[in-house]
């Protein structure tokens, strides 16, 4: 008979739903620092499915796993403590290799391996939750309200702990919460028995003696580290581990360190002792040993020092200063005073503590001040006294691959460049550089993008405020607040010389001086950056095969440079050297949908049919079009508010942790407070509502939350914080309304397809959270919330009421 | 394999300023036995158009890349070629078909040794091998016509271009171990000005219409 939940079973639920959540967390950062960002998010986005594997083999064996449901219910939990360590530690020992896979069919199935494994504790969870709905028919709002809260809680509780904790450490304590997730259901459920309890401890005392090895990160080969340590006397000697990233120091003892990027190959100064700077076993920077920064002349045999030729700069801004490069650059150029701005404080750490000596206290000294902070969010508090704003080399090559693509980036958009040029003094320099690929793209994207920032301050003549060079290996772009001068030009061209650099565009060049030392066949930097001026701008862009569109704040893709019309050309070209132009990182997304996809119609089809064959014509497709587009609204209107709020809170992180867990906790709140409408005659009309104030709400959002947010963004962070939470909860709380009560008319008049209807749920979560993506980078995030808006409605007008079923037979 | 080589470059003559590869890199293709250079769990692939990983984090190039960077060096009997980064010794058996004589440095010990002994036992006597840091070239052995450098560099070391005669050629693949992106050829005239070309090793016009 179903009855209301044991108040201890929800906390079991909420343990387990936290646990689930962090352990997502957790993998993406694992599975980042292993592989790669983008794998990282396949992966994990593919192993997700375990939700929906879930409601599949509930569906299929409801019977027998109702009817044993206490010793289910413990046997799950602890199937998802055993399983979060053991999948985990397996699946990254499995060879995958995804550079290979465009080679190697073998490694298709290396990754069908990675999937079934990490999708093993999802898929336990899911259970454990699904089969409580399915039990506790009658207290659906409050198993929701459960593990929606505790999933709010699992999102926020895992960014702390990972700030304090190693990744490694950090899955046995997921793996923990799910022992005492599995001893609260054994309160609740069976407590006559101590067998469950024992084997509860028994695991708990188990993760204690688990060898640590054993969880130890297992880096790809090909990355940057790994490939390091192969040399004979380098070695790591210190690791710190935070949300931010993984960073590894490496000493050379035999052979030295000699990283800089993009020098001339004209230079002939020696480049000092370093050390080397891994984040995420990647991404190499270096802290050098310095003692006098006048005596590096190397310094100045780079693109990004063409600047510091035009005069002398009183006041520097160097966002994004990671291990002081360009601080050192700006040093070596005399310049009055530099403000760093570092996002993770933890390189700062190093700086200024374990390797101030050996850096010559670079970050110590009287004329520099550094700032742990986002460069952007800096940047918008600070008053226009900057001579020059210095943008470094954003990452590694690894960007060229097209890697970074599905990542945001809120330094390189046209918002972004307006504030720079906003902090500059009259006359002042904004300088950026970038890596040159061939054939140009990031190059002539940012170029597009200084353009229209400076056409959206109203400049008459952007070109005249614009000068671009390249090297062999990076080029530099000045966006100056002012006229470029023709001494500047002159300097422009004698620093090219000396250092066999390019000029690509200042006012009045001639294509004769372009393209003399690094030479490419056709020179489309010089070409496009002309066209990008002028009344082609538009034609250019659209013919052009890469996407150099500018980019704005509702679409941050900068890296993306993917365009759909290229592909049939790029894919016939692979085998003769084309895999070059391939930009993965927005295929791979493609491919990850497209596997979720399909994986996800097995899995809502095959119970369909057994189904089917057991009880009859059931309104399935009636559960089916409320709960999909439910769970996609869901989930899109989640990620455009984490986006909205990105800029505000100055940090993706912290952005997503507020943005998760404040909708997620009041979800849960709203789930709760929808009990009270838990029958047939106020159901659909509370859905009704909570889906018009979701509307009315998004809407509000969509249309005046950045203005708003713009207002208060010079207040303190916690006041930030506060307001965020403030603005986050009413949807929240709505949001956490219409699933439940769907629920509760599923269970109520057709039980057997609840199962089906939570794995619908975890299904439309994946496909949702991939296809978000997606429409941020083609259509942007405002429209992907008028998307989620629509969906909302849609899945409102579909509401199961059944009012033409009069008895449904349950299904098992 | 060699049939796909020479229609691929076909294709990209435009870079190498000619229709086909030099006889003496396709003659170098046909006589080095690939299978030689790879593990035996990738010997099934050895004669594909393909990169191969070889452990140690590294691999044997594609082919195709191999034939491409051999024809852009140049290269005529009687010269003398430095490698950096030695690997399976593929590249450096496909240049000592060529010319005359090959130094090739490998930093990672294990495959040093194990490109040593492949090469010893292939008879190729006129190539020299190194275990150590490539940075400063090989200076006894300098100046070089041509040097090949496959192992990643953040910028190019200057001792090289100092070893690079005048007029000689140097090649750089630059991108991953399986995806190389572009190919760079720095070139040393007779003066010794050093100029650079970026060559992307596919036919690829990034742009229709007429600008």
């Amino acid at each position: 008979m179903p009855q209301a939940s044991p108040f201890p079973l929800r906390v079991s639920i909420a343990l387990v739903s936290a646990a689930a959540l962090g352990y997502e967390l957790l993998l993406m950062r694992w599975f980042s620092m292993i592989q790669w960002h983008h794998f990282a998010f396949m992966i994990i986005s593919l192993a997700l499915l375990g939700f929906g594997v879930s409601g599949t083999v509930l569906s299929l064996f409801s019977g027998w796993l109702e009817r044993h449901f206490s010793v289910v219910m413990i046997a799950n939990l602890l199937l998802f403590a055993g399983s979060s360590v053991g999948a985990l530690a397996l699946a990254q020992r499995v060879p995958f290799n995804a550079e290979e896979l465009l080679w190697n069919w073998r490694q298709s199935l290396y990754l069908l391996r990675v999937y079934l494994l990490l999708m093993c504790p999802f898929f336990f969870a899911a259970n454990s939750i699904g089969l409580s709905f399915l039990r506790y028919r009658k207290g659906i709002s409050g198993i929701y309200a459960a593990d929606l809260a505790g999933a709010g809680f699992g999102s926020f509780g895992m960014v702390i702990l990972l700030f304090y904790i190693f990744p490694e450490t950090a899955v046995l304590v997921v793996s923990l919460t799910g022992v005492l997730a599995a001893a609260a259901s054994w309160w609740a459920l069976n407590r006559e028995s101590s067998a469950w309890l024992i084997a509860s401890i028994g695991c708990g005392c188990l993760l204690y003696f688990f060898p640590q090895a054993w969880i130890h990160p297992v880096y790809s080969p090909y990355k940057g580290l790994s490939q390091a340590l192969r040399i004979p006397g380098n070695r790591i000697v210190f690791e710190s581990s935070s949300p931010l990233g993984r960073i590894s120091i490496l000493e050379s003892q035999i052979t030295p360190i000699r990283h800089a990027p993009g020098v001339s190959l004209n230079a002939s100064g020696e480049i000092p002792e370093q050390i080397g700077v891994y984040i995420d076993a990647d991404s190499l920077s270096v802290i050098n040993r310095i003692d006098e920064p006048r005596k590096q002349d190397w310094l100045d045999q780079a693109t990004s020092a063409l600047p510091f030729h035009f005069r002398h700069f009183d006041r520097v801004l160097i966002p994004g200063a990671g291990t002081g490069g360009e601080v050192l650059r700006a040093l070596y150029h005399q310049s009055g005073h530099i403000d760093a701005v570092e996002l993770n404080p933890a390189i700062i750490g190093l700086l200024e503590d374990r390797f101030a000596g050996f850096s010559g206290d670079l970050y110590h000294r009287d004329n520099v001040t550094i700032h742990v902070a986002d460069a952007r969010g800096f940047a918008e508090g600070q008053a226009a006294e900057y001579d020059l704003i210095q943008l470094g080399l954003l990452d590694s090559m690894g960007s060229s691959a097209g890697l970074q693509a599905l990542g945001e980036n809120y330094l390189y958009t046209v918002e972004a460049l307006k504030t720079f040029l906003g902090r500059l003094t009259p006359q002042g320099v904004l300088a950026l550089s970038l890596w040159t690929k061939i054939p140009p793209r990031d190059t002539l994207k940012m170029f597009a993008t200084a353009v229209q920032a400076l056409k959206d301050r109203r400049v008459p003549f952007p070109g005249r405020q614009l000068i671009l060079i390249r090297g062999w290996q990076t080029s530099t772009l000045i966006v100056k607040n002012g006229m470029i001068t023709g001494p500047e030009i002159t300097r422009t061209l004698e620093f090219c010389k000396d250092r066999s650099f390019d000029p690509v565009y200042f006012p009045g060049i001639h294509p004769e001086q372009t393209n003399r030392y690094n030479k490419v066949r056709e020179d489309y930097f010089f070409l496009g950056s002309h066209a990008l001026l002028s009344e082609h701008s538009s034609a250019f862009q659209r013919d052009y095969k890469f996407n150099i569109e500018a980019a704005r704040d509702d679409k941050p893709y900068f890296f993306d440079f993917f365009k759909w019309r290229s592909l049939p050309e790029i894919i016939s070209s692979l085998g003769s050297g084309g895999i070059s132009l391939l930009e993965s990182g927005y295929l791979i997304l493609m491919l990850t949908l497209v596997q979720a996809i399909l994986a996800s119609m097995v899995l809502i089809l095959l119970p369909l049919r057994v189904a089917k064959k057991r009880s009859g014509d059931t309104p399935m497709h009636k559960v089916l079009a409320y709960f999909f587009p439910l769970g996609v609204a869901f989930m899109f209107l989640e990620i455009a508010l984490i986006q909205k709020f990105i800029l505000f809170l100055h940090h993706p992180l912290y952005a997503i942790t507020a943005t998760l867990s404040t909708i997620l906790i009041c979800a849960g709140m709203g789930s709760r407070w929808a009990q009270r409408f838990d029958s047939p005659e106020s159901r659909f009309g509370a859905v009704r509502y909570s889906t018009a104030a979701i509307l009315s709400l998004g809407l509000a959002f969509a249309l005046g939350l950045n203005s708003l947010l713009v207002e208060l963004v010079n207040l303190s962070q916690p006041v930030k914080f506060l307001i965020a939470a403030l603005l986050l909860a009413p949807p929240g709380f709505f949001m956490g309304i219409p699933f439940p009560l769907g629920l509760s008319a599923v269970a109520a008049r057709v039980p057997a397809m609840v199962p089906w209807a939570w794995g619908i749920n975890g299904c439309a979560s994946v496909i949702s959270a991939i296809l978000a993506t997606l429409v941020a980078i083609q259509f942007g995030f405002t429209l992907l919330m008028f998307f989620s808006l629509l969906l909302y409605a849609v899945a409102a007008l579909c509401f199961p009421r059944f009012s033409d079923i009069k008895n449904v037979p349950r299904g098992a | 394999m060699i049939q796909e080589i020479e229609q691929d470059v076909r294709e990209t003559s435009q870079y190498l300023d000619r229709e086909v590869l030099s006889e003496a890199v396709l003659e170098a293709l046909r006589k080095v036995p690939r299978h030689r250079f790879v593990p035996e769990d990738q010997l099934e692939w050895a004669y594909e158009n393909r990169p191969l990983p070889i452990g140690y984090g590294q691999t044997i190039s594609q082919p195709y890349i191999v034939a491409i960077m051999t024809d852009l060096l140049k290269l005529r009997p009687g010269q003398r070629v430095l490698e950096i980064g030695t690997g399976s010794g593929y590249q450096a058996a496909i240049l000592a078909e060529i010319v005359d004589r090959v130094f090739t440095i490998e930093i990672v010990e294990a495959l040093a040794d194990g490109a040593r002994e492949r090469i010893r036992n292939l008879g190729y006597e006129h190539i020299q091998t190194r275990k150590g840091d490539g940075y400063f070239g090989w200076e006894s052995e300098a100046p070089f016509d041509a040097i090949v450098v496959t192992a990643a560099a953040s910028h190019i070391p200057p001792p090289l271009v100092k070893q690079l005669k005048a007029g000689g050629r140097m090649i750089i693949p630059v991108g991953s171990r399986f995806m190389v992106q572009q190919l760079l050829l720095v070139q040393k005239d007779s003066e010794g000005l050093v100029t650079t070309r970026q060559i992307l090793p596919v036919r690829f016009v990034p742009l229709t219409g007429s600008h």
